[in-house]
Protein backbone atom coordinates (compact mmCIF):
# COMPACT_ATOMS: atom_id res chain seq x y z
CA UNK A 1 0.00 0.00 0.00
CA UNK A 2 1.77 3.48 -1.18
CA UNK A 3 0.70 6.73 -0.17
CA UNK A 4 -0.76 8.80 -3.20
CA UNK A 5 -1.11 12.46 -2.64
CA UNK A 6 -3.89 13.64 -4.08
CA UNK A 7 -4.08 17.19 -5.77
CA UNK A 8 -6.77 19.31 -5.03
CA UNK A 9 -6.37 17.55 -1.45
CA UNK A 10 -10.02 17.96 -0.74
CA UNK A 11 -10.93 15.67 -4.14
CA UNK A 12 -13.75 13.32 -3.57
CA UNK A 13 -12.98 11.25 -7.23
CA UNK A 14 -9.60 11.08 -6.35
CA UNK A 15 -9.45 10.09 -2.55
CA UNK A 16 -12.19 7.71 -3.40
CA UNK A 17 -10.86 5.68 -6.75
CA UNK A 18 -6.58 5.62 -4.77
CA UNK A 19 -8.48 4.06 -1.80
CA UNK A 20 -10.62 1.89 -4.29
CA UNK A 21 -7.61 0.62 -6.25
CA UNK A 22 -5.97 -0.15 -2.44
CA UNK A 23 -3.60 2.46 -1.98
CA UNK A 24 -3.56 5.45 1.03
CA UNK A 25 -4.78 8.95 -0.11
CA UNK A 26 -3.35 11.44 1.50
CA UNK A 27 -5.87 14.11 1.99
CA UNK A 28 -6.16 17.35 3.64
CA UNK A 29 -9.03 16.08 6.19
CA UNK A 30 -6.39 13.68 7.42
CA UNK A 31 -4.63 16.70 8.50
CA UNK A 32 -7.56 18.95 9.42
CA UNK A 33 -8.88 16.15 11.78
CA UNK A 34 -5.73 15.71 13.87
CA UNK A 35 -5.64 19.53 14.48
CA UNK A 36 -9.16 19.15 15.34
CA UNK A 37 -8.99 16.39 17.70
CA UNK A 38 -5.91 17.76 19.48
CA UNK A 39 -6.72 19.95 22.83
CA UNK A 40 -4.97 23.58 23.26
CA UNK A 41 -6.36 26.98 22.86
CA UNK A 42 -9.54 27.82 20.90
CA UNK A 43 -8.75 28.50 17.44
CA UNK A 44 -11.38 28.32 15.01
CA UNK A 45 -12.55 27.18 12.59
CA UNK A 46 -9.53 24.88 11.85
CA UNK A 47 -7.55 25.18 15.40
CA UNK A 48 -4.32 26.73 13.01
CA UNK A 49 -2.41 28.50 15.62
CA UNK A 50 0.52 31.66 14.57
CA UNK A 51 3.11 28.69 15.34
CA UNK A 52 1.49 26.99 12.17
CA UNK A 53 3.18 29.89 9.89
CA UNK A 54 6.58 28.80 11.77
CA UNK A 55 6.21 25.24 10.68
CA UNK A 56 5.39 26.38 7.59
CA UNK A 57 8.66 27.64 7.06
CA UNK A 58 10.09 24.15 6.41
CA UNK A 59 8.97 24.64 3.01
CA UNK A 60 8.48 28.76 2.18
CA UNK A 61 11.16 31.25 2.90
CA UNK A 62 10.20 33.98 5.76
CA UNK A 63 9.65 36.53 2.88
CA UNK A 64 6.40 34.39 1.63
CA UNK A 65 2.77 35.23 3.31
CA UNK A 66 2.14 33.68 6.84
CA UNK A 67 -1.15 32.63 4.48
CA UNK A 68 1.21 30.23 2.57
CA UNK A 69 3.69 28.84 5.25
CA UNK A 70 0.33 28.52 7.13
CA UNK A 71 -1.45 26.37 4.74
CA UNK A 72 2.45 24.72 4.08
CA UNK A 73 1.98 23.36 7.89
CA UNK A 74 -0.58 21.36 6.50
CA UNK A 75 -0.18 19.86 3.18
CA UNK A 76 4.33 20.08 3.73
CA UNK A 77 4.18 17.26 6.31
CA UNK A 78 1.72 15.31 3.67
CA UNK A 79 4.61 16.28 0.57
CA UNK A 80 6.95 14.54 2.67
CA UNK A 81 4.95 11.35 2.75
CA UNK A 82 4.02 11.30 -0.74
CA UNK A 83 5.40 8.20 -2.38
CA UNK A 84 3.37 9.25 -5.27
CA UNK A 85 1.25 12.05 -6.32
CA UNK A 86 -1.71 12.34 -8.53
CA UNK A 87 -2.86 16.10 -10.17
CA UNK A 88 -5.60 16.89 -10.87
CA UNK A 89 -4.60 20.45 -13.10
CA UNK A 90 -8.24 22.34 -13.93
CA UNK A 91 -10.17 22.59 -10.82
CA UNK A 92 -12.84 24.90 -10.07
CA UNK A 93 -11.02 28.10 -8.55
CA UNK A 94 -13.48 28.00 -5.76
CA UNK A 95 -12.50 24.11 -4.96
CA UNK A 96 -12.57 23.70 -1.28
CA UNK A 97 -9.81 24.86 0.66
CA UNK A 98 -7.33 24.74 -2.23
CA UNK A 99 -8.01 28.51 -2.42
CA UNK A 100 -4.50 29.90 -2.42
CA UNK A 101 -2.71 30.07 -5.78
CA UNK A 102 1.19 30.64 -4.83
CA UNK A 103 0.44 28.09 -2.25
CA UNK A 104 -0.89 25.12 -5.32
CA UNK A 105 1.66 26.51 -7.23
CA UNK A 106 4.61 25.86 -4.66
CA UNK A 107 3.14 22.49 -3.28
CA UNK A 108 3.24 21.16 -7.17
CA UNK A 109 6.91 22.42 -7.71
CA UNK A 110 7.81 20.59 -4.32
CA UNK A 111 5.84 17.07 -5.44
CA UNK A 112 7.60 17.34 -8.97
CA UNK A 113 10.99 18.01 -7.36
CA UNK A 114 10.74 15.28 -5.21
CA UNK A 115 11.28 13.05 -7.74
CA UNK A 116 8.25 10.77 -7.01
CA UNK A 117 6.04 9.09 -9.97
CA UNK A 118 3.49 11.96 -10.74
CA UNK A 119 0.25 11.45 -13.10
CA UNK A 120 -0.93 14.77 -14.33
CA UNK A 121 -4.72 14.63 -15.18
CA UNK A 122 -7.21 17.07 -16.06
CA UNK A 123 -10.67 16.32 -15.25
CA UNK A 124 -13.42 14.37 -17.39
CA UNK A 125 -15.53 16.18 -19.29
CA UNK A 126 -17.52 13.44 -21.36
CA UNK A 127 -18.08 9.63 -20.65
CA UNK A 128 -15.25 8.48 -22.75
CA UNK A 129 -12.96 11.07 -20.74
CA UNK A 130 -14.11 9.36 -17.80
CA UNK A 131 -13.31 5.72 -18.56
CA UNK A 132 -9.76 7.10 -19.70
CA UNK A 133 -8.94 8.84 -16.67
CA UNK A 134 -10.38 5.94 -14.47
CA UNK A 135 -8.41 3.75 -16.79
CA UNK A 136 -5.03 5.84 -16.50
CA UNK A 137 -5.42 6.28 -12.73
CA UNK A 138 -5.67 2.29 -11.91
CA UNK A 139 -2.81 1.83 -14.54
CA UNK A 140 -0.94 4.59 -12.50
CA UNK A 141 -1.80 2.78 -9.05
CA UNK A 142 -0.93 -0.94 -10.37
CA UNK A 143 2.31 0.33 -11.43
CA UNK A 144 3.11 1.49 -7.94
CA UNK A 145 3.43 -2.06 -6.80
CA UNK A 146 2.89 -2.43 -3.35
CA UNK A 147 0.55 -5.66 -1.57
CA UNK A 148 -2.78 -3.65 -1.75
CA UNK B 1 -7.88 32.86 24.32
CA UNK B 2 -9.85 30.10 25.85
CA UNK B 3 -9.18 26.18 26.30
CA UNK B 4 -10.31 24.03 23.68
CA UNK B 5 -11.08 20.67 24.35
CA UNK B 6 -12.33 18.63 21.21
CA UNK B 7 -15.18 16.18 20.96
CA UNK B 8 -14.80 12.59 19.50
CA UNK B 9 -11.40 12.01 20.04
CA UNK B 10 -9.70 9.29 17.98
CA UNK B 11 -12.75 8.85 15.93
CA UNK B 12 -12.87 9.36 12.34
CA UNK B 13 -15.54 10.50 9.79
CA UNK B 14 -16.15 9.90 6.49
CA UNK B 15 -18.26 11.41 3.93
CA UNK B 16 -20.91 8.75 1.77
CA UNK B 17 -22.26 10.23 -1.74
CA UNK B 18 -24.24 8.23 -3.66
CA UNK B 19 -25.30 9.59 -7.22
CA UNK B 20 -27.10 6.65 -8.34
CA UNK B 21 -30.54 5.59 -10.55
CA UNK B 22 -31.37 2.88 -8.36
CA UNK B 23 -30.46 3.84 -4.69
CA UNK B 24 -31.26 7.65 -2.56
CA UNK B 25 -29.38 8.47 0.59
CA UNK B 26 -32.78 7.29 2.39
CA UNK B 27 -32.10 3.64 1.08
CA UNK B 28 -28.78 3.84 1.96
CA UNK B 29 -29.17 5.64 5.32
CA UNK B 30 -31.10 2.73 6.69
CA UNK B 31 -28.85 0.27 5.37
CA UNK B 32 -25.86 1.73 7.53
CA UNK B 33 -28.07 2.27 10.59
CA UNK B 34 -29.24 -1.48 10.13
CA UNK B 35 -25.10 -2.42 9.90
CA UNK B 36 -24.48 0.45 12.85
CA UNK B 37 -23.27 -0.59 15.71
CA UNK B 38 -22.44 2.40 18.29
CA UNK B 39 -21.41 4.31 14.91
CA UNK B 40 -22.63 7.57 14.26
CA UNK B 41 -24.63 7.94 11.48
CA UNK B 42 -25.82 11.47 9.86
CA UNK B 43 -28.05 11.18 6.62
CA UNK B 44 -27.98 14.00 4.34
CA UNK B 45 -29.36 15.11 0.98
CA UNK B 46 -26.23 13.82 -1.03
CA UNK B 47 -25.76 10.57 1.08
CA UNK B 48 -24.03 10.03 4.75
CA UNK B 49 -21.46 11.07 7.09
CA UNK B 50 -20.28 8.33 9.11
CA UNK B 51 -18.47 8.83 12.66
CA UNK B 52 -16.29 5.96 15.17
CA UNK B 53 -13.77 3.70 15.51
CA UNK B 54 -11.82 3.30 12.24
CA UNK B 55 -12.53 -0.06 11.80
CA UNK B 56 -15.98 0.45 12.33
CA UNK B 57 -16.73 3.10 10.14
CA UNK B 58 -14.25 1.35 7.65
CA UNK B 59 -16.57 -2.22 8.09
CA UNK B 60 -19.47 -0.24 7.11
CA UNK B 61 -18.11 1.41 4.13
CA UNK B 62 -17.58 -1.85 3.02
CA UNK B 63 -20.98 -2.89 3.23
CA UNK B 64 -22.54 -0.18 1.52
CA UNK B 65 -20.00 0.27 -1.11
CA UNK B 66 -20.94 -3.22 -2.03
CA UNK B 67 -24.57 -2.04 -2.69
CA UNK B 68 -23.75 0.00 -5.56
CA UNK B 69 -20.05 -0.05 -5.99
CA UNK B 70 -19.85 1.99 -8.87
CA UNK B 71 -22.13 4.78 -8.01
CA UNK B 72 -20.87 4.94 -4.31
CA UNK B 73 -18.00 7.52 -3.62
CA UNK B 74 -16.16 7.79 -0.58
CA UNK B 75 -14.18 10.62 1.72
CA UNK B 76 -12.37 11.81 4.88
CA UNK B 77 -14.00 14.39 6.84
CA UNK B 78 -11.98 16.85 9.27
CA UNK B 79 -14.79 17.82 11.00
CA UNK B 80 -17.60 15.95 13.28
CA UNK B 81 -21.16 15.80 11.86
CA UNK B 82 -22.82 18.98 13.43
CA UNK B 83 -19.84 21.09 14.37
CA UNK B 84 -20.30 24.40 14.80
CA UNK B 85 -17.20 25.54 12.55
CA UNK B 86 -18.59 23.64 9.97
CA UNK B 87 -22.33 23.50 9.99
CA UNK B 88 -23.93 26.04 8.02
CA UNK B 89 -27.41 25.71 10.36
CA UNK B 90 -24.56 28.09 12.62
CA UNK B 91 -23.12 30.06 9.83
CA UNK B 92 -25.22 31.12 6.93
CA UNK B 93 -24.77 30.11 3.60
CA UNK B 94 -23.34 27.40 1.64
CA UNK B 95 -20.94 25.13 3.95
CA UNK B 96 -17.23 25.45 3.12
CA UNK B 97 -16.49 22.78 1.15
CA UNK B 98 -19.64 22.42 -0.44
CA UNK B 99 -18.49 23.92 -4.20
CA UNK B 100 -15.72 21.75 -4.46
CA UNK B 101 -18.44 18.73 -3.61
CA UNK B 102 -20.62 20.55 -5.90
CA UNK B 103 -17.95 20.88 -9.00
CA UNK B 104 -17.02 17.07 -8.61
CA UNK B 105 -20.33 15.74 -8.04
CA UNK B 106 -21.79 17.49 -11.43
CA UNK B 107 -18.45 15.39 -13.06
CA UNK B 108 -19.07 12.12 -10.79
CA UNK B 109 -21.20 10.34 -13.71
CA UNK B 110 -18.34 10.32 -15.83
CA UNK B 111 -16.27 8.22 -12.82
CA UNK B 112 -19.18 6.00 -12.62
CA UNK B 113 -19.33 5.88 -16.58
CA UNK B 114 -15.68 4.58 -16.33
CA UNK B 115 -15.90 2.62 -13.50
CA UNK B 116 -18.74 0.55 -15.23
CA UNK B 117 -16.55 0.32 -18.82
CA UNK B 118 -13.52 -1.11 -17.40
CA UNK B 119 -14.80 -4.12 -16.86
CA UNK B 120 -15.12 -4.70 -20.40
CA UNK B 121 -11.96 -2.87 -21.33
CA UNK B 122 -9.17 -5.04 -23.32
CA UNK B 123 -6.65 -5.73 -20.99
CA UNK B 124 -3.20 -3.82 -22.87
CA UNK B 125 -5.52 -0.86 -24.09
CA UNK B 126 -2.90 2.21 -23.28
CA UNK B 127 -5.32 4.60 -21.29
CA UNK B 128 -5.65 8.57 -22.93
CA UNK B 129 -7.01 10.28 -20.32
CA UNK B 130 -7.09 13.85 -20.37
CA UNK B 131 -4.32 15.72 -20.35
CA UNK B 132 -3.64 19.43 -19.48
CA UNK B 133 -2.31 22.03 -22.28
CA UNK B 134 -4.08 19.80 -24.41
CA UNK B 135 -6.90 22.12 -24.64
CA UNK B 136 -7.25 24.53 -27.63
CA UNK B 137 -6.32 27.87 -27.15
CA UNK B 138 -8.61 31.11 -28.75
CA UNK B 139 -6.16 32.41 -31.72
CA UNK B 140 -5.09 35.64 -31.71
CA UNK B 141 -6.25 36.77 -34.76
CA UNK B 142 -9.82 35.38 -34.07
CA UNK B 143 -9.89 37.43 -31.24
CA UNK B 144 -8.66 40.19 -32.94
CA UNK B 145 -11.66 39.80 -35.40
CA UNK B 146 -14.16 39.61 -32.83
CA UNK B 147 -12.75 42.69 -31.18
CA UNK B 148 -13.42 44.45 -34.63
CA UNK B 149 -16.72 43.17 -34.91
CA UNK B 150 -17.94 44.77 -31.58
CA UNK B 151 -15.90 48.57 -32.36
CA UNK B 152 -18.25 48.46 -35.52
Amino acid sequence: MVKVFIYPTTSLILSDLVARFGHTPLSAAIEIRERIQTPGLESPPLQITPEEPKVGLRWAAVEVPSGVRGRMSLYGPMVDQAEAAIIVNDADFSFGCMGCARTNELIKYLLHKKGIPILDLNYPRTEDEGEEFVAAIRKFLEGLGGSP
Amino acid sequence: MTGYTPRYVGSVTKYVFVDSPDMTPSDLAIRAYELSQGVMIKETCFGLMITGKVEDVNLIIEQIRALDPIHIFVKDRGFPPGDARRCRANLGGARPGFFGHEFEISLIKNISSGLARLRDRPPGKEPLPPAPGTGKKLDAARLKKIIESKES
